[in-house]
Order: C-alpha cells, then sequence, then structure tokens
C-alpha cells in the first residue's frame, strides 16, 4: 500500500496526534510473548505484536571453538523473512534487510552477555555452538523489537543439552542454558517529521529515518540507525530517555512469560 | 528414549500389537488445524500433526514474474517448501530449501495443479508456501493437508480438497501415519495424497520394500484415514462461519429484512 493516499492518510492522523490503530505516538501495540511453542529446539519463543508475528527457535549443537576465542562457545544468529510474511518478500537467499535485522539482534544480545559463553567451554578441540534462527511469520512492522524479545526470551528459556561419553543427550532430566541478564529494544520511525514508536508496515514504508536502541536494566547494548533521512542530537537523547523508560514494560513482560 | 545415530541396532517399533507411541497399525496421530493463520496472506492454515507444527500460506493470483513464468491459458503455481533449521531434535539444520525439499516443491505443486481451476486465471500466478517449523515425520503430507486448507480459505476455486498421509511397512504389517522414529527403522514408507471425490492419488512416493498385495493394502488405508483427515479439512473451513453463526443465533439479518419487506 506504498502510495500517496495512504501517505496522506498517516500524515493527517499524526497531524491529530493518533495513528491508523489510535494509538498515541509513544505506545506499543498489544504484546504476547510465549516461549516453548517448538519443544524439539532447546529453545523458542513466539512474540506477536500488533499483527507482527516473528518466531525465534535456539539449537545447542557440538561445536569446535573460534581460534580467537579458545576458550568459549559460539553464538550465530540468523533471520529468515519467509516469503510467506508478506507478498513482497522473496524467496531466496537472505536480503540485506534480513541480515541487518540478524546482525542488530545479535549485537544486543552478544553485548549484553546473554548467553554466557565462557561456561559453554567443553575440551580444548569441543564447545557449544548456539544457533539462534529468527522466522519471520507475519509482518506488520518493527520486526527490530519483535526479534530481539523473541530472541531473547528464548534463549533465557532454553534447555541445555548433556555431553557424555562422547555424546549428547538432548532429552530426559536437562538443565538451562547459562545466560545472565534481559535485553530489549525499542526502535523509533520518523514519519512525515513525527517520531513514533513500533511503526505498523504502512508508517514504516513511509520512514524517513528508524533507530533502535538495545538496553537492558543499566546501559545500552547496541544501536542502529537505519535508512535515509537522520537524527537531531536532540531527538536522540530523547530517544534514549524513551527507552529506558519504555523498556521497562517489555522486559517485565519477557519474565512474565518465563515465569521469572 | 531412543538414541538414533549412535545405535545400529533397530528399535522394536510394535511391541504387543501397540507402536512405541501407543497406536494401533490403522491408527493417525491427532490432528488439529486451524485456519487465517497468516494475516497478510489470501490464505492460510496451521496444522499441528502429532509433533509436526507446519504453517502453510497461498498468495495470489498475481500477474505471473518474470514474465517468461506465465502461461497465457492458464495460472501456473509455484510451490516452496521448506524446514527450519530448529524443526528436528537433532542437530542444526541447513536453512532454506535443499535437495529434498526442491523435490518435495515440486511434487507439492504437481498435487495443486491438478485440483486448483487454473485456467479461470490465465497469465497469473499462485504461490504456495509451506513451512515446516517443527518436524516429526510425514512433513510432506500434513504440509499439503495444510497448503489444500490454506488454497481453500484462500478462495481460489479448487475441483477437490486432497488430503496427505502417509503409509509405511513396519515388518508385514502394514501402518497408517509413520512418525520419525518408525520413518527412520520402517521397511517402506509410502507418502501419499489423495483427491477424494475424484478418488484419484496424486502423490505417491515409495521407498524400501512391498510387494503388490502391501501397496494395494496401504491405499486402501490410506484412503481409509482421509476420511478422518477430509473431516477435518472440512470442519477447520467451516469453524469460523459456525462461530459467526452462533454468535448471530436469531438475529434477523439484513437479507431476511429485505425479504419481509
Amino acid at each position: 500500500m506504498n502510495n500517496a493516499t495512504t501517505y496522506d492518510y498517516i500524515t493527517e492522523l499524526l497531524n491529530k496526534g493518533t495513528r491508523e490503530d489510535g494509538r498515541e505516538n509513544l505506545e506499543y501495540r498489544a504484546l504476547s510473548i510465549k516461549p516453548g511453542t517448538m519443544p524439539n529446539a532447546e529453545g523458542s519463543a513466539e512474540v506477536n505484536l500488533g499483527f507482527t508475528r516473528v518466531l525465534a527457535g535456539v539449537k545447542v549443537v557440538l561445536g569446535e571453538p573460534m581460534q580467537d576465542r579458545p576458550n568459549e562457545g559460539n553464538l550465530a544468529m540468523s533471520a529468515e523473512l519467509l516469503p510467506l510474511a508478506a507478498a513482497h518478500f522473496e524467496p531466496g537467499p537472505p536480503s540485506p534487510e534480513a541480515i541487518e535485522l540478524a546482525r542488530v539482534v545479535d549485537r544486543g544480545i552478544r553485548a549484553a552477555n546473554i548467553v554466557d559463553l565462557p561456561k559453554l567451554f567443553i575440551t580444548e578441540e569441543k564447545v557449544w555452538d548456539v544457533y539462534v534462527d529468527l522466522y519471520v511469520l507475519n509482518y506488520d512492522g518493527n520486526l527490530f523489537d519483535a526479534c530481539t524479545m523473541a530472541a531473547t526470551t528464548a534463549l533465557k528459556s532454553a534447555r541445555m543439552p548433556k555431553y557424555e561419553n562422547d555424546a549428547v543427550i538432548r532429552e530426559g532430566s536437562l538443565g538451562k542454558l547459562p545466560t545472565k541478564g534481559l535485553l530489549s529494544s525499542c526502535t523509533f520511525g520518523s514519519v512525515a517529521g513525527h517520531i513514533i514508536l513500533d511503526t505498523n508496515a504502512n508508517e514504516e514504508s513511509f520512514a524517513d529515518a528508524r533507530l533502535t536502541i538495545a538496553n537492558d536494566e543499566t546501559v545500552v547494548r547496541a544501536m542502529q540507525k537505519g535508512l535515509g533521512g537522520g537524527f537531531t542530537p536532540k531527538e536522540v537523547s530523547d530517544m534514549l530517555d524513551i527507552t529506558f523508560e519504555k523498556s521497562k514494560e517489555i522486559r517485565n513482560a519477557i519474565n512474565k512469560s518465563i515465569g521469572e | 528414549m531412543i538414541t538414533m545415530a549412535s545405535s545400529q541396532e533397530k528399535p522394536q517399533l510394535i511391541v504387543d500389537g501397540k507402536r512405541l507411541d501407543g497406536r494401533d497399525a490403522g491408527d493417525l496421530r491427532p490432528i488439529s488445524i486451524q485456519t487465517n493463520v497468516v494475516k497478510n496472506a489470501v490464505g492460510s492454515a496451521y496444522i499441528e500433526w502429532g509433533n509436526n507444527k507446519i504453517i502453510a500460506a497461498v498468495y495470489g493470483p498475481k500477474e505471473a514474474l518474470p514474465k517468461h513464468t506465465a502461461n497465457p491459458e492458464r495460472a501456473v503455481i509455484k510451490c516452496r517448501y521448506a524446514m527450519s533449521p530448529f524443526s528436528s531434535l537433532e542437530d542444526h539444520g541447513r536453512t532454506g530449501p535443499n535437495r529434498r525439499a526442491t523435490e518435495i516443491s515440486k511434487v507439492t505443486r504437481e498435487v495443486f495443479e491438478n485440483v486448483v481451476m487454473l485456467e479461470k486465471f490465465p497469465g497469473s500466478e499462485i504461490d504456495i508456501y509451506v513451512e515446516v517449523l517443527q518436524a516429526d515425520g510425514g512433513t510432506r503430507a500434513a504440509g499439503v493437508t495444510a497448503a489444500a486448507v490454506a488454497m481453500a480459505t484462500s478462495g481460489i476455486p479448487m475441483t477437490d480438497l486432497p488430503f496427505g498421509v502417509s503409509i509405511g511397512k513396519i515388518g508385514e504389517t502394514i501402518v497408517v501415519d509413520l512418525n520419525k522414529i518408525e520413518d527412520n527403522y520402517s521397511d517402506a514408507d509410502v507418502p501419499m495424497v489423495i483427491s477424494p471425490r475424484q478418488d484419484k492419488i496424486l502423490l505417491l512416493q515409495m521407498d524400501g520394500n512391498m510387494t503388490k498385495d502391501n501397496i494395494k493394502e496401504a491405499i486402501d488405508l490410506a484412503k481409509k484415514a482421509g476420511e478422518t483427515i477430509s473431516k477435518l479439512q472440512s470442519d477447520a473451513l467451516r469453524a469460523p462461519y459456525l462461530e459467526v453463526m452462533e454468535k448471530y443465533k436469531g438475529e434477523k439479518s439484513s437479507y431476511d429484512e429485505k425479504q419481509a419487506d
């Protein structure tokens, strides 16, 4: 629906201080977080943010240590914009958008040390590799925040396989993947001169600039500015304040979903 | 618990007439189907078939692109079947379609070329996406079953609602709906898709060893299982309308009022 009529409609609403679904500028859509929806995976979580729906799957498998980090396990993040999730998503190798999405989520999770990688060391030749796959099942904007929530929740609720007598044990009584802290992100869009939180697909298609701020309780862990436009230093500073305020709700929702 | 790769020994798949998950030879696993699960799609369905969890969506009809793929007489179907890298209990899989998935995509497309009324949409394409989020044997049959419901919810006309089921052979017993462990150690596996109104087999694959009589029995069992599966498909399609009917029970519609005038 990327056309002039939709743009005029969205602009008119924003000028009146509202949005397509009646939200305020800095309001999130209805959020639900369900961990453990795919029990074959060591960890999983489905996030519904309005009509955006993403699934994160975590697999923990035997791997080898990286040369530059010989004493810890590895983390790999990837994102799939499934062609069934939107009419304009095409099958094929990951698009630049999918790669950016995975890398931004990865940076936050890594910087916040969500996965306790040193605890994934087994021997000098063997460590655990943690794969996080982000599956977009329906696209209606703001994949960054939905995917960060899904990845964090899936990792926090993941089980830890055992390595005994040269075999990996994935069933039976298992502990939890070693994790620390809690990460979420807030993504802002600059649409028709207004800064709004949690853009839907229509709003996102007209955004001039985008800023994702990923933080835990105390500090900012990752940021990414996207799209052609920019923000003033004052705007960035305001968005940081809003993020620390808003992210409490998200972290509470994640904690509640995993029973902590 | 059964560890697979490490053990060369074949587990006993049928003990005292019961299968490992407690089923009899002719029993299907529990199946549930939900429609309209992908809001952006024209039609969609989600199926849980045992531990299989599969989402199917249909987009189109739309202009066939690239243009050389278009047929001026009829619509073309494009199909992608893929498994998520976290779908199995074992290692992390590869992302996107591999050779196996490419073959399944092709045979799935051919199923729908038989039942979709393609001549209604010349020059256009219809896209079918089957994403296996979690796998436990029989995903192609479950995928086609879900895709058929997705196609029906899209409103694209079809001549029939096909269903899929996999029949297997364990020792000398022909069994319905192999799960993953059974599939790994069975003597034969026959995934099938049947178009029940036309009584036609639209997908048939087989590997292992089977006699002529085995195959005849497998087809009979598939048709019998199909009675259950077809009913679940049409119940899923009907469910949203029954909800609306229940909600407005006893109320007069604008149509009723017009008739009264």
